[in-house]
């Protein structure tokens, strides 16, 4: 193995992790702030990655298409917190599984309706196209760079927002006593609807990322719901901070895995044998290091301290 | 005169039910209708549909479900299809784990399966039987033949696939005809849709050449990834990397691909050409590899339908292997395991009219069976 191609590796690890960022920071502040499981979630990415797709052929533009994407997403995060999540604030996680699982099938459907059974295509925009050589003789896509230096703003941004503003004051108000903040006058409503469309909007956004990765289709959020909610419960329910190192540390465990478990079985058995066992193997890694994390760190590495 | 009228009555009914046995056939189709592998499934279903519809027999009724890809609800489907529905005939699954899952059963309870695509080799051995058929190929056909090919061109190959039955089948069909050197055999995980990890593997690997089994949604993320990354080395794969119903979302990227298949949308025969012509006037678009497999499991059962009752297993079965069709392919039989005979082309990905399609370069096997039909006893 040489060095470029680790180079290569970590930063696909850290790409991965940092788009699993992107779906979980909204995940983990709705549920942290609300306390709500929002299964809908990978439905927002779905949401964000088609409206991304159909601005772009629309307009020829992907610009255009981020920004229908974010606003998209945002929007439908919006009316569905306006219209459902609003009355399932009080209920329990069961009913909120339930009615967000709900919103996947009509999310679904809907979209099906809409677009039809068949993928729709995204390319990336031509300023973000060709590759970097990095070195060590390595070389990158431009464009998987440019995502992860997106999230890492995303990042920086979230941590301003909700550390040094008014609004991130009341999220943090709002994570520690919900009926404390309301009774001291803040509209705990709006607050709510804005930290749902917030969520909503990164989802979106990852969606419309990746979209010009992978294909863009109907159902294409699930996936990552899953992983994302490895995520949360890795980095500690509640904390962004925690969704951060958390993806980070899945991505790299699961780009990693995939390539280094089955050449370490090569060693043992023979590389066919190798390849099939060492990919059913990466594909389980990230659980075993989710059991493994949550039996040392029941509450996750970085648990909210109110909680 | 009413003597006269009397025979003339029973002489027209007994000449109706000489002509066509005028017996009811349900079919029960299950095909991927939803998710990343919803484009394979909606091919299969038209593709079928249309042929039955220009059978104009109007005794056979089919009901569709969606299986979602996922094989507990294949089975739940299959078995709701068998005891509520009483279907006659199951059809259209698209992945080998899932006909996995449902073909056993369903032959146990003396169902025809007729397949349109899925054709592992746990069905083509020693697991055979007289009720399943194969109207596609044997999974490893398409595999065995690019293997072949690269013999002439590659010295150095890296082999992908998903991690489920038909991956295996497909780097086990490869190798089998493949005799150069192996610089990587990869599995991935099925549904996968970033492969930025086997990506960086590849360009490491110092490989000639890339031989990819990644069908449906997967397809389109693994070339627009590789065609991204800069990348150079020239990619093959069996035809289904490259059908109709992915390439154009992959866009411009799989030009100049090589693939293999049993039919292409250029083949120059009038059964060809008829049914691309009805297939484009019906749906608008060109048919893929899925289109035309379904279309002729289609029309084995209407023409087995035609000549036997359903309900006469052992006769039904006579008739399905007669094989007595117009197939687009050309050249169709069954072999003894109940799989094709058939020949395999070398298709090249090409844009014709600002459409993206398969063209055909040369055959690769004449009348190709498969590896398993001499452990099959039936």
């Amino acid at each position: 193995m040489t060095i470029a191609l680790a180079l290569e590796q970590l930063l696909n690890g850290i790409q991965l992790g940092v788009m699993l960022f992107l779906m979980a920071a909204g995940l983990t502040l709705i549920f942290g702030v609300m306390g709500l499981i929002n299964l809908a979630h990978g439905s927002l990415y779905m949401v964000g990655a088609f409206a991304c797709a159909t601005v772009a052929a629309w307009t020829g533009s992907f610009w255009l298409g981020l920004i229908a994407s974010l606003a998209c997403a945002a929007a439908a995060g919006a009316i569905v917190e306006l219209a459902v999540i609003r009355r399932l604030y009080d209920r329990d996680h069961l009913d909120q599984v339930l009615a967000t699982f709900a919103l996947i099938l009509i999310f679904s459907e809907g979209t099906r309706w809409l677009f039809g059974d068949f993928p729709l295509y995204l390319d990336i925009p031509p300023l973000l196209q060709g590759i970097v050589n990095l070195p060590g003789d390595a070389s990158y896509p431009v464009y998987r760079l440019a995502i992860i230096a997106v999230g890492a703003l995303i990042a920086l941004g979230l941590y301003l927002l909700i550390g040094k503003t008014r609004l991130g004051m009341r999220i943090r108000a709002g994570e520690s006593d919900r009926e404390m903040i309301g009774a001291l006058g803040v509209d705990i409503r709006t607050l709510y609807t804005l930290v749902f469309a917030l969520g909503s909007a990164l989802a979106g956004l990852a969606g419309a990322l990746v979209g010009a990765l992978q294909s863009v289709q109907v159902g294409m959020g699930e996936p990552v719901l899953i992983l994302a909610f490895v995520v949360i419960v890795i980095g500690g329910i509640g904390s962004i901070k925690g969704a951060l190192y958390g993806a980070l540390l899945v991505g790299v465990t699961d780009t990693l895995g995939r390539f280094l478990l089955p050449q370490l079985l090569a060693l043992f058995v023979d590389p066919s044998q190798a390849g099939m066992i060492g990919g059913a193997m990466a594909s389980m890694l990230i659980y075993v290091v989710m059991a493994v994390i949550l039996a040392v760190k029941p509450r996750g590495l970085f648990p909210p301290a109110h909680a | 005169m009413k003597t006269m009228l009397a025979a003339a009555t029973m002489a027209l009914s007994l000449g109706a039910s000489g002509l066509v046995m005028a017996e009811p056939l349900k079919i029960g189709m299950i095909t991927t209708l939803s998710g990343g592998g919803a484009g394979l499934g909606v091919d299969t279903r038209d593709g079928f549909m249309l042929a039955i519809k220009q059978s104009g027999n109007k005794d056979i009724t089919v009901v569709t479900e969606d299986d979602a890809q996922k094989p507990e609800l294949a089975v739940q489907i299959a078995d709701k299809m068998i005891q509520s529905d009483n279907v006659d005939v199951l059809t259209g699954i698209v992945w080998s784990n899932l006909l996995m899952a449902v073909v056993p059963g369903a032959v146990a309870q003396g169902k025809f399966y007729v397949s349109t695509n899925a054709a592992p080799a746990a069905l083509a051995g020693q697991g055979c039987n007289k009720l399943y058929f194969n109207a596609a190929y044997q999974n490893d056909n398409l595999h065995e033949a690019m293997g072949e090919y690269a013999n002439k061109t590659n010295k150095k190959m890296f082999i992908l696939a998903p991690n489920y039955p038909a991956g295996k089948d497909s780097l086990t069909g490869f190798k089998r005809y493949y005799k150069g050197e192996l610089a990587g055999e990869v599995y991935t995980k099925v549904g996968q849709t970033d492969y930025a990890a086997e990506i960086a593997q590849m360009r490491a690997s110092g490989a000639d050449g890339i031989f990819v089994f990644l069908p449906g949604g997967m397809g389109i993320a693994f070339m627009k990834q590789f065609a991204q990354s800069g990348v150079k080395i020239p990619v093959m794969g069996p035809g289904f990397s490259f059908s109709q119903d992915v390439l154009p979302a992959i866009g411009d990227a799989a030009l100049g691909a090589k693939a293999s298949g049993q039919w292409a949308p250029d083949f120059d025969t009038e059964v060809s050409k008829k049914f691309t012509a009805d297939f484009q006037k019906e749906y608008n678009r060109l048919p893929s590899i899925y289109a035309v497999q379904a279309y002729d499991a289609a029309q084995l059962i209407v023409s087995a339908a035609g000549k036997a009752s359903v309900k006469d297993a052992d006769a039904f079965r006579n008739e399905l292997l007669k094989a007595d069709i117009q197939s687009p392919r050309g050249n169709f039989k069954f072999n003894t395991n109940q799989h094709p005979i058939q020949d395999i082309y070398l298709t090249e990905v090409v844009k014709k009219d600002g459409v993206l399609t398969n063209k055909t370069v040369e055959k690769i096997f004449t009348d190709h069976g498969d590896a398993y039909a001499k452990d099959c006893k039936i």
